[in-house]
C-alpha cells in the first residue's frame, strides 16, 4: 500500500509531487494574489527550475533555490516525510535529510512547467466528479488503516 | 460468538485453501517475472493452473492461454482466461472461508440468486484499462518502470468521467499509485505479489465488455427502520467509501436482515484523517445517524442481491436514537445474511459483523506491536491495518475496552477482527465508533485545526477559479 501523507500547508503549495525523477509542484505568490509558479527539483543532475504558470522564469533563481522551490521543499517534507524526499531525490543518506535539503544547489534550466500545470488541474478535477452510491467492493482491498 | 466456537475457527484453515492458494501463488510469481519469460517453474505454475480448473467450464479457454504464454504476444483472451481461473480459485477459498464463519458465528446466510446478466454492448472507453493491464502482465512487476506505472492515469481517464465505471477506476487509480510508489523494484525487494495479483486480476475482469455494471442486480426496494451497527472505512491516496454495515428491519414484518450501505467520493492524497468525511457530507441524513448514534427510517430504497442497499439520502431520515451494543445483542444472532454475488467472492470481501464481549484485550509483541483479544484462551488478533485514522477508536481505546462490534476479516492467511465501535471496560457508557467524527471531529483540539486549515474547502476554492473559467 502507499504510505499515508502527512498534509501540507496548501494556501501556500497547492499542489507537490514526486514524479518523473522530481519534486515538482506548483507554489503561491508571495505577493500578487492569483499568480502561481511551477518548482521543481530533478534528482539525476539536481537541476533547479522555477517559472510562472505562463512560463517567465522567477527573478529570484541563480544557482541557489528561490523562495518558491524553498517552500515546495519545505512543503514535501511536510507531506512526504524529509526522509522520503531525500531518498527520491538521492541525496546522501549519512546527512540530516532536512538539512542537506535545505542546502541544496543545481544548474538552472527551464523545467516541465506546462507539464507540471496540467497534473494540477487534472488533480483539481479529482473534487469535481461526483460521488456515488454504488458499493466499490474493490476498496476493501484498501482499508482507511493508521500508518504504523 | 462463543469461545469454543472461535477455538475452532483458528485452529485451522478450512481443507482446500492452502492447496488453491498455492496455485494462486504460482500464477503471482509468473507475474512477478512477466509472461513474456515465465522459466521452466512458471510454465510449471501455469500448468497446474491448467489442470485445476480442467473440469470447469474454464478447461478450455485457460488451457489455450496457458500454451500460448511464452511463444509471442499474449491476447487479451488469454490474460482474461488466467485472470478468470484465479478468480474461480479465490472464490473457492472464499466460499470455505465463509461456510466455517457462519457456521462458528451460527448465522443462516440466503441462497446465491443467478449472477446478474453480462453487458451487452461493447465499451471502446475499457480499451485503454485492458491495454495497459497487458502490458503489466507482460512486463512483470519486476520489469515495470516509472513509465509504465504511470500509464495507469490514461488508462483511468476516460473511465472517471462515467460513474457506472467508477470500480474500475477506483481499482486502477489505486494499483497505479502503489506502483508509482514503489517501482522499479530494486534487486533484493520483493513485490507483494499476492496483492497485486488480486488487484490484477479484479480489474481484468472489470475491463470486460460483458462484466455487469451492478454487482448483485436485480434491486428490490424495501422500507422499515435501519439500525447502523458500525462504519467500515476505505481509503487510497484518491478514493474514500464509508459502508456501513446495519440491521434492516423490514416494516412489513419479518427477521431484521444484515445489510451495508456505501457512499463514496474520489479524493486527492492531501485529504486524509479529519479532512475526508466533508467529502460525503452530501449524505447528510446518513452521517447525522452514523455521528449522533441514531436509527434510520428508510423509504423505498433499492436493495441489491448482494445486501448492498443504495442509499438515496432523500429517501431516508433520522430516528431516534439507537445503542448499536444493544440493537447487536438483541438482533444480529438472528439476522439474516444475504448471499455473496458471484464475482465478489474473495477472502478479501469477507466483513461478517460480530458482537463480542467479556474478553480481555491484549497487546502483544514481536515482529510489529499488536492487539489481540483473549475470548477464554481464544486468541483474536485485531487488525491494526483496518483501523481507521479518522476516527478516535484508536489503539488505546481499542486495549481498555471491555466489548466491541467488529467485522470478522481474513487477511494475510488469518483471522482478524476489525473494531468498529468499542465500550470501555471500565464504564461500558462509553462508547467509541468509528464514525464519531461523520459530522467533524469531537475532539475539540482536531475541531478547531480543521476549520482553521480545511483543505477540503481550499482545494475546491482553487478547482472552482482554475477550472470554471
Amino acid at each position: 500500500m502507499v504510505p499515508t501523507v502527512h498534509g501540507r500547508r496548501l494556501g501556500k503549495v497547492p499542489y507537490v509531487e514526486l514524479a518523473d525523477g522530481r519534486v515538482q509542484g506548483v507554489v503561491s505568490s508571495g505577493s500578487a494574489g492569483e499568480r502561481v509558479y511551477v518548482s521543481s527539483v530533478s534528482a539525476d543532475s539536481r537541476t533547479l527550475s522555477c517559472a510562472t504558470n505562463n512560463n517567465r522564469p522567477c527573478g529570484g533563481l541563480r544557482g541557489a533555490p528561490c523562495k518558491h522551490i524553498r517552500s515546495l521543499i519545505d512543503e514535501a517534507c511536510r507531506h512526504y516525510g524529509a526522509e522520503r524526499v531525500a531518498a527520491y531525490l538521492r541525496m546522501d543518506a549519512g546527512q540530516d535529510a532536512k538539512d542537506a535539503l535545505m542546502g541544496l544547489q543545481g544548474p538552472v534550466e527551464p523545467g516541465p512547467t506546462g507539464v507540471v500545470f496540467t497534473r494540477f488541474l487534472r488533480y483539481l478535477s479529482y473534487l469535481e466528479h461526483p460521488g456515488t452510491t454504488a458499493p466499490i467492493p474493490e476498496m476493501h482491498w484498501f482499508p482507511a488503516g493508521r500508518s504504523a | 460468538m462463543l469461545p469454543a466456537a472461535l477455538t475452532g475457527l483458528l485452529a485451522s484453515a478450512p481443507p482446500g485453501v492452502d492447496e488453491a492458494l498455492e496455485l494462486t501463488d504460482g500464477l503471482d510469481a509468473v507475474l512477478t517475472d512477466g509472461l513474456a519469460r515465465p522459466g521452466a517453474e512458471g510454465a510449471r505454475a501455469l500448468g497446474d493452473l491448467a489442470a485445476a480448473t480442467g473440469s470447469s467450464p474454464l478447461a478450455a479457454p485457460v488451457r489455450e492461454a496457458v500454451s500460448s504464454v511464452g511463444s509471442g504476444p499474449v491476447s487479451a483472451a488469454s490474460l482474461a482466461a488466467l485472470a478468470g481461473a484465479r478468480t474461480a480459485l479465490t472464490g473457492a477459498v472464499h466460499d470455505a472461508l465463509l461456510a466455517v464463519l457462519d457456521t462458528a458465528l451460527g448465522r443462516t446466510r440466503a441462497e446465491a440468486h443467478a449472477p446478474a446478466a453480462p453487458a451487452a454492448a461493447p465499451a471502446p472507453e475499457l480499451e485503454g484499462a485492458r491495454a495497459w493491464l497487458t502490458e503489466l502482465a507482460v512486463a512483470g512487476w519486476r520489469g515495470v518502470d516509472r513509465d509504465l506505472a504511470a500509464g495507469a492515469d490514461a488508462a483511468l481517464t476516460p473511465l472517471l468521467e462515467d460513474p457506472a465505471r467508477r470500480r474500475l477506476a477506483v481499482l486502477l487509480d489505486g494499483l497505479g499509485a502503489e506502483l508509482r510508489a514503489h517501482c522499479p523494484l530494486s534487486g533484493d525487494q520483493d513485490p507483494p505479489a499476492r496483492r497485486w495479483g488480486d488487484l490484477w486480476a479484479r480489474a481484468v475482469l472489470l475491463a470486460q465488455d460483458a462484466f455487469p455494471a451492478w454487482p448483485g442486480a436485480p434491486a428490490e426496494e424495501v422500507s422499515g427502520r435501519l439500525l447502523p451497527l458500525g462504519a467500515d472505512l476505505h481509503q487510497h491516496p484518491t478514493a474514500f467509501q464509508v459502508q456501513v454495515h446495519a440491521l434492516l428491519e423490514p416494516s412489513g414484518g419479518g427477521p431484521a436482515r444484515l445489510v451495508r450501505t456505501s457512499v463514496s467520493a474520489l479524493k486527492v492524497d492531501v485529504l486524509t484523517r479529519e479532512s475526508v468525511w466533508g467529502l460525503v457530507a452530501e449524505h447528510a441524513a446518513l452521517l447525522g445517524a452514523l455521528a449522533e448514534h441514531r436509527a434510520l427510517e428508510v423509504e423505498g430504497m433499492p436493495l441489491l442481491d448482494g445486501g448492498d442497499l443504495v442509499w438515496h439520502d432523500d429517501r431516508a431520515r433520522k430516528g431516534e436514537p439507537a445503542d448499536r451494543f444493544t440493537a447487536a445483542r438483541l438482533h444480529l444472532s438472528g439476522a439474516a445474511a444475504p448471499a455473496v454475488p458471484a464475482l465478489e467472492r474473495h477472502p478479501a470481501r469477507i466483513a461478517e459483523p460480530v458482537l463480542l464481549e467479556g474478553y480481555a484485550a491484549k497487546r502483544t509483541t514481536g515482529p510489529v506491536p499488536g492487539l489481540a483479544l483473549d475470548l477464554d484462551g481464544a486468541r483474536l488478533p485485531v487488525s491494526l491495518l483496518r483501523s481507521p485514522d479518522s476516527s478516535s477508536l484508536d489503539v488505546k481505546a481499542a486495549a481498555s475496552s471491555g466489548a466491541c462490534i467488529g467485522l470478522m476479516r481474513w487477511d494475510a492467511g488469518q483471522w482478524s477482527v476489525q473494531l468498529l465501535g468499542v465500550a470501555a471496560k471500565k464504564a461500558p457508557a462509553g462508547q467509541t465508533h468509528t464514525a464519531d467524527w461523520a459530522l467533524g471531529p469531537t475532539d475539540p483540539k482536531s475541531a478547531s485545526a480543521l476549520r482553521k486549515s480545511d483543505p477540503l474547502g481550499t482545494l475546491r476554492e482553487r478547482a472552482g477559479k482554475l477550472l470554471r473559467r
